[in-house]
């Protein structure tokens, strides 16, 4: 049934045939240690590239040119030069890194260190530790505010985020949310932090400056066990109207309105949806989807998913060029 | 931007900054905010221990089963506990099975714990439930099994983390119907934990349309389990023990007591699979289970134990948990408020299979999916797909809240 409406859908984009921008997205895949790369305009694999053991969290330098990689099984983020495809260094991440994010200026990578109850700041110039920062048990998701002086963390077990001053590097505020926080996505105009907790199935909305939850968004999906609906990944449209979110084993991505908080769309990609991307031009979202070992591309026009490509094993996160 | 200030200015502005910090420092009694109080939770820990004998070495329980899951919670809560001034505490105190376990209960309420995780028998669980009850103490049962402590003998302070026997054997069982292997032989030990076992495994066989063809009961004669021609002996006799019974698909194997079950798989008079407490078994937990971020806890377990995480070190630790959970989300350390608050609709804790686990309302048993494994990996998980339920298809597992026998009082 999902085969035939992939195929239609990939029929219908070939007759519409809506030209893309060309983008370079770079997905990981956490089964087979590969780095898919893809070219968003064709939605064809360009190459496989192997990398570290367990790929998870993936990033890009502002200008494009190095893709940061956690692999999480070596205890290290390598560095990918996106001309060569090369592995060209790696950076001291502590153990197990499964996510990160890099600040608005290009210049530190805020690393989760699952194993150790750490985040762990990097300068990536000169790849030396700038702090280790104690947080909850099992810290996931990393979000930093435009302006990049607060970082927030989630723990999985503490079911907390955690409100960093990047300055410091001391924790400042400790806002509860839903069981097991995987991920923390700031708006673009940093007034909120929306956080998604993949047991207790719900979006925590947090106002950054009062640094609380001000509301918290449920999911229902027609046909569907509430136990299956268990929300990840979290994209915010640049002009932070909408708000993505991945549902991990529910297989499909909701689209939030950012003012109602109402879920307006259910879209339906492949399995075990995952983590998501916006291409620069903000045409594009392209979801993770693990168990199915494929990526959906969704035209944020019409919010429908336009076409689903197969990657590796077990695809995680994926990052899109800059340009 | 110093150097733009006047000099007599610079000068003022040095002099009242000194002020103000003379002032804070001398006033610092009354004026500085007073540092958080934190609070101490005191959980205790009260098992039934002896060494004990099983017919495989790879069984031997390790000397701290379930205490060390119990431990690593408590350091899991305490990380938490940091950002939410509480400090959890945990003391243990071993009697011996079918000891008194009266006396060591009323020590922990003593020492000031009014969160005791028990591994004991259902009979010594009885004797301190009403105790409990009456002190505000709540309880939280990681290790009887029986269907008895959560229908008749339920109480209201006791909270089972450990799944029933009838859970485990109906996970077990829906696997098997939805493998189509219904035809099955039922091979019980002579203890009573095998019976109860035993019972566990018909009323499963009933409730999803398995056929029992025939039943044995395997005597424990109380001679050696090991010895040196061992081998041979255990061959010829599980041959010979299975030789006349008629066609089947599986065989189901009830020795709790750990007297024959383990010699059953490759030794049978034809070639079937075996299910039970030997071969496929039914768990709360898997050392294997890597699924649902599972490999995070088993590699934490792992680091801080060296040795791998069981079924009973998985309920100690949920247990241990879902008070962290309860004292985290309710601010506080009201042995009476976590109780109505881990009763209520808001709780559920997170251990790691893929679902949030709640507690039956009618008889506070924990919902849990349970793992069907063999000694090397996760063979399956259920309830099996298509096992429906109007509340929670956890729910298919055991008994259900339309039989259940339980007033909790």
């Amino acid at each position: 049934m999902q085969k035939r409406a992939c195929a239609f859908a990939i029929l219908a984009a070939g007759l519409t045939g809506s030209p893309a921008s060309a983008y370079t997205a770079y997905v990981s895949n956490e089964k087979d240690n590969t780095m898919t790369v893809v070219d968003t305009a064709t939605m064809q694999v360009m190459k496989t590239v192997e990398v570290g053991q367990r790929p998870r969290g993936i990033t890009i330098s502002h200008d494009g040119k190095l893709v940061y990689l956690c692999a999480s099984d070596d205890d290290t983020v390598q560095i990918i030069d996106t001309a060569t495809l090369e592995i060209v260094g790696t950076l001291p991440s502590g153990p197990d890194p499964e996510l990160f994010v890099l600040s608005p200026d290009g210049k530190t990578l805020y690393v989760a260190n699952e194993d150790d109850n750490l985040v762990t700041a990097i300068d990536v110039e000169s790849k030396q530790v700038l702090a280790e920062i104690p947080v909850g048990v099992e810290p996931e998701g990393m979000g930093v505010s435009p302006d990049g002086k607060t970082m927030v963390n989630t723990s999985e077990t503490t079911s907390m985020a955690h409100f960093i001053d990047t300055g410091t590097h001391e924790v400042t505020d400790n806002v509860l949310v839903d069981t097991r926080p995987r991920f923390a996505e700031f708006k673009p105009d940093g007034s909120q932090v929306w956080v998604s907790a993949e047991v207790g199935g719900t979006v925590s909305v947090i106002d950054n400056a009062k640094r609380e939850v001000v509301k918290k968004i449920q999911f229902a999906i027609q046909g569907l066990r509430a136990e299956t609906i268990q929300p990840v990944g979290i994209a915010i449209s640049a002009d932070g109207k909408k708000a993505y979110v991945a549902l991990g084993p529910a297989n499909h991505v909701a689209v939030i309105n950012t003012d109602t908080y109402e879920v307006e769309k259910y879209i339906l990609v492949g399995q075990r949806v995952w983590h998501l991307a916006f291409t620069p031009d903000q045409k594009t979202l392209i979801s993770t989807n693990g168990n199915s070992n494929d990526i959906t591309f969704i035209d944020t026009a019409t919010d429908d998913p336009v076409q689903s490509l197969t990657v590796g094993q077990q695809p995680w996160g994926v990052v899109i060029s800059p340009k | 931007m110093t150097s733009a200030v006047p000099g007599t200015l610079a000068a003022f502005l040095c002099f009242f900054s000194l002020t103000v910090n003379f002032s804070d420092a001398t006033g610092q009694e009354t004026v500085a905010k007073p540092e958080k109080e934190t609070t101490e939770i005191k959980i205790g820990y009260l098992r039934a221990y002896a060494p004990q004998l099983t017919l495989s070495m790879l069984d031997l329980p390790p000397r701290d089963e379930g205490v060390a899951g119990a431990e690593v919670a408590i350091g899991d809560n305490n990380t938490t506990g940091k950002f939410t001034n509480q400090k959890f505490s945990l003391d243990v105190t071993e009697i011996k099975p079918e000891g008194d376990a009266v006396r060591a209960f009323e020590d922990l309420i003593a020492k000031g714990d009014r969160y005791v995780v028990a591994d004991l028998s259902a009979r010594q669980l009885l004797s301190i439930a009403d105790i409990a009850r009456d002190k505000g103490v709540l309880i939280f049962n990681v290790g009887a099994t029986d269907d008895s402590l959560r229908e008749e003998d339920c109480r209201i302070n006791v909270f089972h983390i450990a799944p029933t026997r009838s859970m485990l054997a109906d996970a077990l069982a829906q696997y098997l119907m939805v493998k189509k292997w219904p035809n099955w032989v039922l091979l019980y030990g002579s203890h009573e934990q095998d019976h109860l076992y035993a019972d566990a495994l018909r009323r499963a066989a009933t409730r999803f349309g398995g056929q029992i063809v025939a039943e044995k009961e395997f005597k424990d004669t109380g001679t050696a389990r090991r010895t040196d021609t061992g081998a041979t002996q255990i061959q010829q006799q599980i041959s010979v023990f299975t030789q006349d019974l008629p066609e089947h698909d599986v065989v189901l194997v009830a020795d709790e007591s750990e007297v024959f079950g383990t010699y059953v798989p490759y030794r049978t008079w034809t070639p079937r699979l075996v299910a039970g407490t030997a071969g496929l078994v039914a768990s709360s937990w898997h050392p294997a289970s890597e699924q649902w971020g599972g490999i995070q806890m088993q590699s934490r377990f792992l680091k801080t134990t060296s040795r791998r995480m069981l079924s009973k070190d998985m309920s100690a630790w949920t247990a241990v948990r879902a008070v962290g959970e309860a004292t985290t989300r309710t601010k506080g350390d009201d042995a009476k408020k976590i109780g109505d608050y881990i009763r209520s609709d808001d709780f559920s804790v997170a251990a790691f299979k893929g679902q949030k686990l709640t507690f039956r309302k009618w008889n506070l048993q924990l919902r849990q999916p349970i793992l069907l494994g063999d000694t090397k990996s996760v063979v399956s998980t259920s309830p099996q797909e298509g096992y429906l339920h109007q509340v929670s298809e956890l729910d298919t597992l055991g008994v259900d809240q339309p039989e259940t026998k339980c007033a909790l009082k």
